[in-house]
């Protein structure tokens, strides 16, 4: 039977030679991944289960602490606390703490613990990022995961599959995550609920490892299980430079089936904007600065657009210059790695000479946790995923999410601008 | 059998979000009761002030939606909210609930119907919704067997803890 690429790697892991759409099915999982947040719920059910006193493989689990950390304040420093003595309890191989890791989704990548064709899971939505190798990967919540902990298995429906293929050059000023918002905003938050999405194109095939991080980042904004890119030789190269664990490469077969497919012409795309208060809220730059747009805050980071190839052009676009007078930019380099190379590259340097603040590898801004949260009545550009009321703070706040590139030439300005104007950009 | 849930109803629109059920400040709390304290304070921060233990939220479509936080469903039902009725559930947060057993329900049919305030009465096990206000009965999407069985066998942690025992 045809099989794509999301049902070929789930049909392995389950040990059968097909599996369809709707079927229910026990997988085995290659990584399972948390975050101070997600794990101390997890260990706290754990603890509960009958003959789970230990985790099914140690090297096989991954801890990283970046959501509250450096811990905001005491009950941060607990639940942070929790999972560093469950790691070093079960001897968990891959546990990353403040100064040695930074996001999980970024730091996983770089440690060498994704590859193509490999099934993983985390207590986070975004753990669908992964799918930008190759590879099945879909959050859960924490008694899942406490579950896939012990078991070293999870149960899954097999999701249908969409099919989106991409055809064109971007051009100037547009990047992956012009070209991933307006794919939300066409399929909506909900349009690809309990789906996978394979992304398919001349336009993707020609973009970065980086760039299809960004894109397989946000599937789960349109709802998705996962997203999910073919390895090519990029990946193959990138994944090989960083460990020498053996994996499968997969490939959809010609005559899968899918659900949908959806054509979408990049040529003509414009960089885009989510406006307040849904990631599907999808604009063209130029409609959205037809009023002026004023913003208190833009932040550059995440595990959407914190990787070096996102600071470059931000330093790039603001290197020589100042920003706004009125506005702050919070940077937070989304890995220890991140930051270092930005150091050594100057990146850092020319991002603080501009009036940027440069904060340590975290979440805590993206998701309204600390470090960068905004007030009732505040207006915040993000290079972030998710702009829901209350998100990054206030909910009398708004969040606009778009590119680095349209964030940092909006810091120049103090207002919404398109990064194509030349003129904003020399002012 | 799972005895019947009874409460009035508070009405919500589409795509209720992690972030509003549970705002992302509050989400390095592990204590139910203190959760429960803060559900769905960023949509309607009088909620937990204006419902009775029992109450239930009724919703439109994609309801929790967004991040994989667990501390969502666990807060509604730390507030004491005895069931979610929507017309969807989004795919995380549909599994979460009834890993951490908040009883949710998919009626179209009732979301349309019922007005906030209608006092509603639940029969789980058949899915039976009744309008005790407008005297109405709705009745509620069938679970898909697997995860039937997962309800009937008393939700994962049963099903983690046999899987265990096979595999020793």
């Amino acid at each position: 039977m045809p099989m794509t690429l999301t049902e070929k790697i789930l049909a392995r892991h389950a040990a059968l030679d097909a599996v369809e759409p709707g079927q229910i099915i026990n997988a085995k999982v290659d990584l399972v991944l948390a975050n101070e947040l997600s794990a101390a719920v997890a260990i706290g059910v754990m603890r509960q289960m009958k003959g789970a006193d230990r985790v099914f493989d140690r090297e096989k689990i991954a801890l990283v602490e970046d959501h509250f950390v450096p811990a905001k304040d005491a009950q941060s420093a607990k639940i942070a606390k929790l999972m560093k003595d469950f790691a070093i309890e079960q001897n968990i191989k891959h546990f990353f703490d403040v100064g040695r890791g930074g996001i999980e989704h970024v730091v996983l990548p770089e440690e060498g613990l994704v590859a193509p064709g490999e099934l993983i899971v985390g207590g986070d939505s975004h753990t669908c990022t992964y799918g930008a190798f190759g590879a099945f990967a879909t959050g859960m919540g924490s008694t899942d995961i406490a579950a896939a902990f012990v078991l070293g298995e999870v149960w899954l429906k097999i999701p249908a599959s969409i099919k989106l293929i991409y055809s064109g050059k971007p051009g100037e000023m547009v990047f992956a995550k012009d070209i991933m918002l307006k794919t939300v905003g066409t399929l909506g938050i909900d349009g690809a609920t309990y789906r996978a999405i394979e992304y398919h194109g001349t336009t993707v095939d020609e973009l970065s490892i980086t760039g299809r991080i960004t894109m397989a980042n946000m599937a789960i904004e349109a709802g998705a299980k996962n997203g999910i890119f073919h390895a090519d030789a990029k990946t193959i190269a990138y994944v090989t430079e960083r460990t020498d664990r053996d994996f499968i490469v997969e490939k959809a077969d010609p005559d899968a089936r899918y659900e949908r497919k959806i054509e979408i012409d990049i040529g003509s795309l414009e960089p885009q904007v989510a406006c307040p208060h849904t990631p599907d809220n999808v604009h063209s730059i130029s409609e959205v600065t037809r009023d002026e747009i004023l913003v208190d805050q833009v932040f550059i980071g995440s595990c959407t657009n914190g990787y070096i190839e996102d600071l470059r052009i931000v330093a790039k676009i603001l290197d020589g210059k100042k920003i706004d007078s009125r506005l702050r930019v919070i940077v937070n380099p989304g890995s220890q790695k991140v930051w270092m190379q930005a150091a050594e590259e100057g990146v850092l340097g020319k991002l603080a000479a501009a009036g940027c603040v440069v904060n340590t590898p975290g979440c805590g801004a993206c998701f309204g946790g600390h470090m960068g949260t905004l007030g009732d009545g505040e207006r915040c550009i993000s290079t972030t995923n998710r702009n829901y009321v209350g998100r990054m703070g206030s909910p009398k706040a708004e969040v606009y999410l778009a590119s680095p590139a349209t964030c940092a030439v909006s810091a120049l300005t103090g207002r919404i601008t398109d990064p194509r104007v030349e003129a904003a950009v020399t002012a | 059998m799972q005895a019947s849930l009874r409460g009035h109803a508070h009405k919500y629109g589409k795509n209720v979000d992690t972030d509003v059920i549970i705002p992302g400040k509050y989400c390095n709390i592990i204590d139910i009761a203190e959760l429960g304290k803060h559900a769905m304070e960023g949509l309607d921060p009088e909620y937990t002030s204006r419902m009775k233990p029992g109450d239930v939220i009724v919703a439109d479509s994609n309801f929790g939606c967004g991040s994989s936080r667990e501390v969502a469903p666990i807060a509604i039902k730390g507030s004491g909210t005895s069931a979610v009725i929507a017309k969807s559930f989004a795919r995380i947060f549909y599994r979460n609930a009834l890993n951490i057993g908040l009883p949710i329900f998919e009626s179209p049919e009732a979301v349309d119907a019922v007005e906030s305030g209608d006092e509603l009465e639940i029969e789980p096990a058949g899915g039976v919704i009744r309008n005790l206000t407008k005297n109405e009965t709705y009745t509620a999407a069938a679970f898909p067997p697997f995860m039937q069985s997962l309800i009937d066998a008393g939700g994962l942690q049963p099903y983690v803890e046999r899987r265990l025992a096979e595999k020793a």
